[in-house]
Parts: C-alpha cells; structure tokens; sequence
C-alpha cells in the first residue's frame, strides 16, 4: 500500500500538469500530446438556448451520446413492438446511481410498456390476511415510506467471450434510489394468517407477469416503490409502482405491480417455471444474487492513451447484504490487493470502487473481486467452472447466476479487451 | 446420455444439498414461529386504504396455484382446443402441430421411448409439474395482442389440446376446473423446491469453493 502512494506521489510529481487531463471517457489524447488551449468563451451563439422544455425538465448535453442498448441477441422493441432485454451503458457509468433514464430494462416474455393513468392504479393485498386492502397511489403515499438504494440485475447478466464492452457483459444492472412502503408494513396491516409462506406478486402488463416470493423475503425489506432517483418511477420501471426485492433475481422485483396474494405454497407462475431444475444446486442458485464485480474503467472497447497513471474503476454489489471488499488484480488473478471503497457501502447497492494504478505499458490482465459481508467471496469463472464439472464432463457454462469475475486484456498498444475465453 | 452420466456423477452435490437443506429447515422453524406470531399480534394501524369488494377480488385473482382453487367455472375439449388453436392464431407463431416458430415450441422433441421428461426440452406443457401453470400462462398472456379475450371455455380448451399434443391427456378429453387440477403431470414430483430463504444467508453454502 505504501508502496503504491510513494509511487503515485513520485508519478504526480513528474506530471502534475497533465493528470487532471486523464480521467473518465474512452478517447483522449496520450500524455504530453494535448496543444495548447487559450482560455476563451465559446463562440458567439455556442451557447444553449433557453427553452420552455428546458426551463421545465433538463436535459443533458449533446456532447453526451451514452445510450442503452438492446441486450442478449433480440432487439428492443422487437418485430412486435415488444421491448425484451435492454442493457445500461456501464462504461460510462460515475458514482453509484443509475440515471432513472438508463436504467436497465427486462420484461417478461416481451412487453409493451403500459401507459397507466396512476389515479387509477390500485394495489391489492389478499389471500391469507384477515384484511383485504385496497390501495390507491394516494393512500399509498400516506403510508410510512423508506428511501433505499438497491440494485437490481437480471439473472440472464452474464459475459461471454463474444461480448466486447463492459455494456454487454454486465449491462442487464443498474442501481437507484427507490422510495416506498416497506411490504411488510401494508403485509401487518392485512394481518398475515400462520400458516402463509409466499406471497404472489404480480403486475397489470398484458403479460401480468408473477411471481412466487418467499414470505420471510417479503417480511424482511421488499419494497413497493412509487419514487425512484427523487422523482416517480420512470414508465419501462414500473410506473406508477413496482416491487423491490433487494438482492433477488430481476425477475422478482414485479413491475406495475397491482396484486399482492398470500398464500401457502410456491404458485408456480410462468415466472416461476423459468427457475424449474430439477438440481438442488442449480435450483438454489436461482433466487438470490451472488457477490459480483466489475471493473468499468478502463474496461472492453477502450483505449488507453499510453502508459502512466489511471484511477482503475467499478461497481462491486451482492445480493447477500453490503459489500465488505473488492480486491484489485492487475497481473491476471496472480496477486491481489484492495481496492478502496468509494462512500458507504448500503446492502444490496452498487458499491464504488477505486484503485490507484501506474501502467508500466505492457500488456496485462485487470480483474476485480467482491466479497460481501457475509464472507462470500466472487469466484473466478475457472472456479465456476471447476464447481459445475464432473469427472466425465468438462463444464463449459456458469449455471444459476454467473457472478464470475471479468477479467479485461490491456494490450501492450492500450486498447481493453474482455478476456473471457 | 450426456445427463445421465451427469446424474450419476454427482452424488456428493446431492448430498451435500440435502444435509443443508435439512440443517436450513431446523434453523428456519423457529425464526418463522417468531416472526408469524409478531405478525399475527398486530391489527390494523394506519387504516388507509379500502376493504376489496368480493366482485374486485375474483376478478383481479388470477394466479391458478397447483391445487386450482381460483379456477372458474367453465370446460374445454380437446376437440374445441384443436379449432381454436387455428381459429385464434396459435399456429401463426407456435407452428401448426405446436413446433414452435417466432414463439416457443408448445410440443416435446422425440427423447425416444421410456424418455426422460426433462429430455423432451422446455416446452411448457409438457415440462411444467403442473397443469395449472399451463392454464394460467393461457389465460394471463395469450394470444399476444390480445390477452385476456378467451373465454374460461376456450382457455380449458387449449389446455386440453397442448396437453393431448404432448400425451399427457387421451384424445376426446374435456378438461374443467375440477379435473384441470388433478392432471398427473410427468414432473410433478420430478424438481427441486427452491430452498428456504433467510436474511443474511449465503446463495449456496460452500458455493463455489
């Protein structure tokens, strides 16, 4: 560690001037390559005008092109009009949240995204409760509301060696500010009966996509989110309200959510069914996210501009609870050393992190590795591996959940490219 | 072959799950008894919101669980399903005899005779463990554009075709909301309950070291 800061001081030193021309982005210009820049105002008429739409709802600007992308091999919206799976640009990702407006996205089977009028949006809770209810937004928004971050991912988020950028490896997560009711607050309100161990959550969507929670999960910190980033959850999250269930696979946390059902068995919904195994393993690993990392700076598609000094970037998360650790390797897996943890570490919640790295030039191998607070350690994808082959059979895929670590190439010409073979 | 060779490999895994499985149940026993009785001594605090009529609840309540207790009143044949599945544009997407196209296939590949279940690919009515999860997938979901348009009828009609079109059921069925539940699906017992779920509890003990 001391190590590391002597070098960075020697380092900053040598190139104070230029350092704070290095940071985040893919292309800027090598060291000692920039020209001269004279302090001036932008042109005459460079500026951008005020407009009705600006004053009312800003917007970013148009130097900024970061994009979502469709994800996992069918385009969104599909022939039918149908959006699928669409992927947040993570490599430009800073800090912590994800801007409401690219916010991952999946639905089930394809969805249209519905156009509820919240006024007429209502909430049940029934089934095994001596009190039905029904909510309105309005009633909801009287209730005791909780604001948390959490993330959410899909269980389809995996990388493969066809994947280029960090995008379409890990793009099916992102991370917000979701405000709500605790479940369990409108849950002891309706008076859960004894012997009720799930609930069926499901939303208004054509598909009317459910899904089997376990009632322990509802009881604990499920959410019924009607804000998200301090303002009402954006149409493709769920509006005017959606279930979290924070560390649960995506498919859990139900969209234009209207009906909570108590009941005393797993319904096995078509969401449900998608979990179907008949492998114990394989079934357990269906269900909650595993301790994952990802370093998104500098990652695949890339390029560094020489050697030198880079502030090595990413997103740490677990579905067990906070992250503890994320630990840096930059020779392959070989040795690792921590990395820092950027603001307070929430559970559930993508977790910054930071290293302090001065690249010699020659090519080498990033990797980054979480561990969460209840001691799960992120595997290497040889290790996952390892754990689903057999004698006979060599594994050649992650089952459950992939939360294997990413490892990225920096080759010796600076460009960044993924390493999964 | 390849899965049977798989199965025969790896009773240390299985094993393995089972102990956890039985040591996360006697954990588990006494957390949920707490947390019930905590959850049954409350009544009701806020009083927002309104009591459901008993016409909004039967209406809204359209999750079929395995013992079918929210299924209407209504029947279906085989024989009506066959039509329909034409007549309401399955064919279109799914193939004519449910081969699949744009949308997934609806009828099991040929695993041979004596074939495995889980051989016959992800194919909802046949792998489902129970005939409830068809009906309701039917009946929330399809057909795309249109949900929520067949009637209980044509939706007991369909399920009865698919399921003839995958021998689970004899030609000439007729299916209602009596009999639906008590189709013997070949999985019905052949999957693995996702196991109990405590905060704070790793995704898989030992998983994946």
């Amino acid at each position: 560690m001391s190590q590391k800061k002597t070098d960075r001081r020697e380092f900053l030193k040598r190139s104070a001037a230029v350092a704070g021309a290095v940071g985040l982005g893919a292309a800027k210009p090598a060291l000692g390559q920039d020209h001269e820049h004279t302090p001036v105002a932008p042109e005459p008429g460079a500026f951008i005008r005020g407009s009705d739409e600006m004053t009312a709802y800003g917007s970013r600007s148009r130097f900024v092109d970061s994009v979502r992308i469709p994800h996992g091999g069918r385009e969104s919206p599909d022939a039918f009009g149908l959006d699928f799976h669409i992927a947040t640009p993570l490599q430009d990702s800073v800090g912590e949240i994800t801007p409401s407006s690219l916010h991952y996205m999946g639905t089930t089977r394809g969805s249209f995204v519905p156009d509820i009028d919240p006024d007429e949006h209502r909430l049940m809770i029934h089934g095994m409760v001596d009190n039905p209810i029904v909510f309105s937004m309005e009633d909801l928004k009287r209730m005791p509301s909780v604001t948390r971050k959490h993330f959410i991912e899909c269980a389809g988020n995996r990388s493969r060696s066809s994947h280029t950028t960090v995008q379409e490896t890990h793009g099916m997560t992102s991370n917000a500010e979701w405000t709500g009711v605790l479940l369990s607050t409108v849950l002891k309100e309706a008076g859960v009966h004894a012997d009720a161990d799930w609930v069926v959550a499901e939303g208004v969507e054509e598909v009317k996509g459910a899904s089997s929670i376990p009632m322990a999960k509802a009881m604990d910190d499920c959410l019924l989110c009607y804000g998200m980033n301090g303002e009402p959850v954006r149409p493709q999250q769920g509006f005017p309200l959606r279930l979290l269930a924070p560390g649960f696979e995506g498919i859990f946390n139900v969209k234009w959510l209207r009906r909570i059902k108590v009941v005393d068995e797993y319904y096995m919904t078509y969401n449900d069914f998608g979990h179907l195994s008949r492998d114990p393993v394989n079934a357990a690993l269906g269900y909650q996210i595993g301790p994952k990392s990802v370093i998104t700076y500098p990652s695949g598609g890339q390029q560094l501009p020489g050697a030198g000094f880079y502030e090595i970037g990413g997103l740490a998360w677990s579905g067990g609870g906070r992250v503890s650790r994320v630990e840096i390797s930059t020779d392959g897996g070989r040795s690792w050393t921590d990395a820092d943890i950027r603001g307070t570490a929430e559970p559930m919640a993508h977790t910054r992190f930071s290293f302090e790295w001065d690249w010699d030039g020659s090519e080498c191998e990033l990797q980054s590795r979480c561990i969460d607070e209840i001691g799960q350690i992120q595997p290497s994808r040889q290790q996952a591996l390892d754990f689903w082959s057999t004698d006979g059979e060599r594994a050649t895929f992650v089952k459950g959940q992939d939360n294997s670590i990413q490892p990225w190439r920096v080759a010796s010409d600076g460009g960044v490219h993924n390493a999964i073979s | 072959m390849g899965a049977f060779t798989m199965r025969l490999a790896r009773p240390s895994i299985y094993k393995r799950g089972t102990v956890l499985k039985a040591l996360r149940t006697a954990l588990l026993v006494p957390i949920l008894v707490a947390g019930v009785v905590s959850v049954q001594a409350q009544s009701p605090t806020y009083g927002v919101g309104r009591t459901p009529t008993d016409n909004e609840i039967r209406l809204w309540d359209i999750a079929i669980g395995p013992k079918g207790e929210e299924l209407p009143v209504g029947n279906g044949s085989v024989d009506m399903g066959s039509e329909l599945y034409l007549s309401k544009g399955c064919a279109g997407c799914h193939g004519t005899l449910g081969n699949g196209g744009i949308a997934p296939r609806l009828i099991k590949r040929d695993a041979g005779p004596n074939a495995d279940p889980w051989d016959y690919g992800r194919v909802l009515p046949i792998r489902s463990p129970y005939a409830t999860t068809v009906w309701d997938f039917i009946n929330r979901a399809m057909p795309l554009g249109a949900e929520g348009t067949l009637t209980a009828d044509e939706v007991y009609s369909l399920t009865a075709y698919l399921f003839f079109l995958n021998d689970v059921v004899e030609d000439g069925t007729e299916l209602n909301e009596i009999t639906l539940p008590q189709i013997q699906m070949p999985n019905r017992t052949n999957w693995e309950q996702v196991p109990d779920w405590l905060p704070g509890q790793p995704r898989l003990e030992g998983y994946p070291y």
